[in-house]
């Protein structure tokens, strides 16, 4: 029963990303919105850990949050999925609950 | 024929420096009215929600942890804790509130509601769930 | 499918009304039901109608109450998070003698029990807050 985890946070202000992943089972999917997209981004201390967590979890991130702090794609991490509202809706639909990390 | 669905609330924020941890509280002794498949889990420093002996005279802020022994009776007794979360502060099953809930289907024995659980098995418990709610 | 969405913090100081407002819009543009909009928390401050914001950004309350008129939105404003924070209807005016209301349109004021309520009637919740 797939959970889709909701990352609102930046990985260097709480430690909702890391218990997030920590917590998240194999085959759930994550996104990263508002301040969370900064855990999408390459070269950080957590970098290594979410792109080992990509082999359980399929990670998505809020590209309109990424656009409004200036983050180009091209600083992304590789194989983080950027999405719109829509497919964040979607994604909502095609799992089966919906866990925020607040 | 009414639902039943299973409803997770998770606490990971620590008492009194934020209103969370009472206000959510208030949401899981209401849920009791709606006769659902309650658990309640404490990650990180929602921990430190169950602490005994919380004293809050000196702040002028109601201490609402004595309603954490009331669970039991609204049927509230899934009550999870991260033995990750607990290692992390130096805690122990011993510094937290005894709470505890009777049984009906064992001639109302008296249990523990408190189950320490590792990050494996709460990542197991979490996916049982229908709806999650986080405050 | 039909959604519930759970709002746990005020306009503007944190993004997560707007992050709301504009998953609720996305949701409804692909052919989803919103149940019910919860505001718990700090969320009731999204039900007062005296705010003024800049007139060069969004006007968040505004936003909802339109949002619920356009496509006859349940916004319901927790009664126990709304007392505290003073965010009051004309009941509440009359029943806990206050001098005036401030609820925004388009929301009420109801019980926790709404909440859950969503919960078990939607098939998804969504919860935006800290």
């Amino acid at each position: 029963m797939p959970m889709l985890h909701v990352v609102n946070k930046s990985p260097f202000d709480r430690n909702s990303l890391e218990s997030c992943i920590r917590l998240a089972t194999k085959g759930s999917a994550v996104i990263m919105i508002e301040d969370g997209v900064y855990g999408a981004t390459k070269g950080t201390t957590v970098a290594d850990a979410v792109s080992k967590a990509k082999n359980e979890l399929a990670i998505y991130v809020l590209g309109a949050d990424l656009k409004a702090r200036g983050i180009d794609d091209a600083r992304l991490i590789d194989g983080i999925k950027v999405v719109d509202y829509n497919d964040f809706v979607k994604l909502t639909v095609e799992n089966d609950k919906v866990q925020s990390w607040l | 024929m009414s639902t039943t669905k299973r409803f997770l609330f998770v606490n990971r924020k620590a008492p009194y420096g934020t209103i969370y941890a009472w206000e959510s509280l208030e949401v899981v002794l209401i849920s009791a009215a709606f006769e659902q498949d309650v658990s309640m889990v404490f990650v990180d420093d929602g921990v430190y929600q169950l602490a005994k002996g919380q004293d809050t005279s000196q702040l002028g802020i109601k201490n609402f942890s004595p309603t954490y022994k009331a669970l039991g009776d609204y049927d509230v007794n899934k009550i999870y804790i991260e033995k990750e979360s607990l290692d992390a502060r130096g805690l122990t099953l011993a510094d937290l509130l005894d709470l505890k809930y009777e049984d009906e289907d064992d001639d109302w024995a008296e249990k523990d509601s408190i189950h320490v659980v590792s990050s494996a098995e709460l990542a197991e418990i979490m996916d049982q769930q229908d709806v999650v709610l986080s405050f | 499918m039909k959604f519930g969405i759970q709002i746990n913090e005020g306009p503007y100081t944190h993004e997560s009304s707007t992050t709301a407002l504009n998953f609720v819009k996305a949701a409804i543009e692909a052919g989803h039901e919103i149940y019910r909009v919860f505001f718990y928390h700090d969320g009731v401050n999204n039900g007062t109608r005296y705010t003024t914001p800049p007139q060069d950004d969004r006007n968040i309350v505004n936003a909802w109450s339109e949002l619920a008129e356009k496509h006859k939105l349940d916004l319901v404003i927790c009664v126990a998070a709304a007392q505290r924070r003073g965010i009051v209807d004309e009941g509440e005016q009359e029943r806990n003698g206050k001098d005036g209301n401030n609820i925004a349109s388009g929301f009420r004021i109801s019980g926790l029990g709404q909440l859950i309520e969503a919960g078990i009637q939607s098939d998804r919740l969504v919860v935006f807050g800290d």
